[in-house]
């Protein structure tokens, strides 16, 4: 049997983080009253015109630029046409011909099978970026046979991430769009909450054999976490290459990902290709972006945006953080992978060492294999961490006195878990932990336990 | 040129818009002819236009909260609402095919 060569490219739509939506002054947030952040606009009553966020457009530079993408200085706005309830306008205002940004790339890294922990660097281009328009929400109320419109996300700013398919398989792209996650987290341009719909992922999967053109490509919607996103994407391959080896056909259609069952089923209400008509968006001139040299003179700053004075003051990405990690505490790659894969955990390390005299490539076992197990074990944060810093480094530094054994501290971290309020020298003195130093009173312990042998 | 039938029958599923009778279809034949007096133009080499606001400064606003909360007037005109959804039916009802209706187009 020749084998299969799969290929997976994403589109991954995330919610810009912003007071007000794209195009209108409402406001942005989670989990409102139903149709209370929803202004006329955001309602297509007719006499509305787009208003376009600065906010948004300097979220999409920022990601164009960590993303290693030319910013187009002239982009343009187009409507998407199609119809739907939670589509009030009939179209979604976004960038098709000519999106903010293109051509970037995106570096990831996954770990090897072997035990070594060592970690391969992979890349995948990133097509585009385009700023887009939110959709309402649909509730299905499948018993009245009837679905209920709530808006307040209609309009709200989204930058479509369009991944090349140079990925292979779910674990690729969990790890590409984690770490795409982790660098829009830390630009702040979006939150990328996968669970509140801030990140949404959709993947094109197709299959075909070495040497052949690719073959009919499916979409897969509807995953609504990063471990689905890897199932999802594996378990698609799966379908095709069966499919396929059975002499059957692939469609070109979409699909949703049904977690319970754990499988791929084709989505209703899409019939055939979708004609979206897209015509310019002719409520709106075009975007141009400037930089250093083209900055015009005596222009109002509030009106203009300069690419390279939001490429100067990003801040460090998270490869460079990893990077730096490594550097300064002589920790391994991979450390710096889990440091940072846990929000707040790389701070409480630099902490801790910060407070304490063992040295750096100890206090990382400590962080890594004691205090992260504990907190995976009870699903805490490090933010709800019942041991904090201070405390770590207090116990680490009795360790490296000499003042307690090893075994001994891992039992005071333990009690230190319980978060009763007593510091590490208190729990060593309760539980008489100390090491004993004094070489006469070692002697006479000694001396007893032999007596004791001997009279048996 | 005539446009087909598919064409009309594509357009008025995509657009809802309904062509009609023959007076229907006779006007978008002449608006088309209309516009393709362009074609006679040559614009090799011209950058095309698509908008006669591309010289317009492209007005940026400040990411404030100015507007919403106005659920009382947005649900007047609502036909049907439950608990201040919207209310709609539970999917696209979409255009009966062309075999199936009974309009001018299927005559022509």
């Amino acid at each position: 049997l020749a084998p299969w060569i799969p290929v997976v490219g994403l589109e991954i739509h995330a919610q810009i983080s912003s007071n007000s939506k794209l195009f209108s002054g409402s406001q942005v947030q989670f989990a409102a009253p139903p149709n209370s952040l929803v202004s006329f606009f955001d309602a297509s009553l007719p006499g509305t015109l787009p208003v376009l966020n600065r906010r948004c457009v300097e979220a999409a530079v920022m990601t164009g630029l960590a993303l290693n993408c030319s910013i187009n200085k002239k982009s343009l706005f187009d409507r998407k046409h199609y119809f739907y309830a939670d589509l009030p306008a009939g179209y979604q205002i976004t960038q098709q011909r000519v999106p903010i940004a293109v051509n970037g790339s995106l570096s990831y890294s996954l770990c090897t099978d072997n035990k070594m922990g060592q970690m391969v660097t992979k890349t995948v281009r990133i097509k585009q970026i385009q700023l887009e328009q939110d959709s309402g929400k649909s509730l299905h109320d499948d018993t009245r046979s009837q679905t209920l419109v709530d808006l307040n996300r209609a309009g709200v700013g989204l930058m479509e991430v369009v991944m090349e398919p140079d990925m292979c398989c779910g674990e690729e792209a969990a790890a590409a769009v984690r770490e795409l996650q982790l660098i829009l987290q830390t630009l702040g341009s979006s939150q990328a909450v996968m669970a509140e719909g801030q990140l949404r992922v959709d993947a094109n999967v197709s299959v075909h054999h070495p040497g052949e053109p690719y073959g009919v490509r499916t979409e897969v919607k509807n995953i609504n976490s990063m471990r689905f996103l890897a199932k999802a994407v594996d378990y698609e391959i799966q379908r095709q290459i069966e499919e396929l080896e059975s002499g059957g056909t692939i469609l070109n259609e979409t699909r949703a990902f049904d977690s319970k069952l754990g499988c791929t089923v084709p989505m209703r209400d899409k019939e055939g290709k979708q004609d979206y008509r897209f015509m310019p968006e002719p409520n709106l001139p075009p975007l141009i972006l400037y930089d250093a040299k083209s900055l015009p003179a005596n222009v109002n700053h509030q009106q203009v945006i300069n690419i390279d004075w939001i490429h100067e003051r990003l801040p460090d990405l998270p490869s460079v953080k990893r990077e730096k990690l490594v550097e300064q505490y002589g920790i391994l790659p991979e450390h710096s992978f889990t440091l940072l894969n846990e929000d707040g955990l790389a701070e409480f390390f630099e902490t801790v060492v910060k407070q304490t005299q063992m040295k750096p490539k100890k206090v990382i076992g400590w962080i890594l294999n004691d205090l992260l197990s504990y907190l995976n074990q009870h699903s805490l944060t490090v933010k709800e961490s019942p041991v904090s810093s201070f405390l770590l480094a207090d116990l680490l530094n009795l360790l490296e006195k000499k003042e307690i054994s090893s075994t001994a501290a891992k039992r005071v971290l333990a009690e230190l878990w319980k978060g009763e309020g007593k510091t590490p020298l208190e729990i060593v003195k309760e539980q008489k932990l100390e090491l004993l130093q004094d070489q006469k009173e070692l002697e006479q312990i000694c001396q007893a336990v032999i007596d004791g042998q001997e009279k048996e | 040129e005539k446009v087909s039938v598919e064409v009309l029958d594509h357009l008025e599923h995509l657009a809802l818009v309904d062509f009609r009778d023959s007076e229907g279809v006779e006007r978008l034949q002449k608006a088309i002819q209309f516009a393709d007096q362009l074609h006679e133009v040559n614009t090799d080499g011209v950058e095309p236009m698509d908008s006669v606001l591309e010289d317009r400064c492209l007005y940026l606003r400040e990411d404030d909260v100015t507007e919403g909360n106005c659920i009382k007037e947005l649900l007047e005109n609502a036909r049907e609402k439950v608990e201040e959804y919207f209310v709609a039916p539970p999917g696209n009802i979409p255009l009966p095919k062309l075999e199936e209706q009974d309009t001018f187009l299927q005559g022509s």
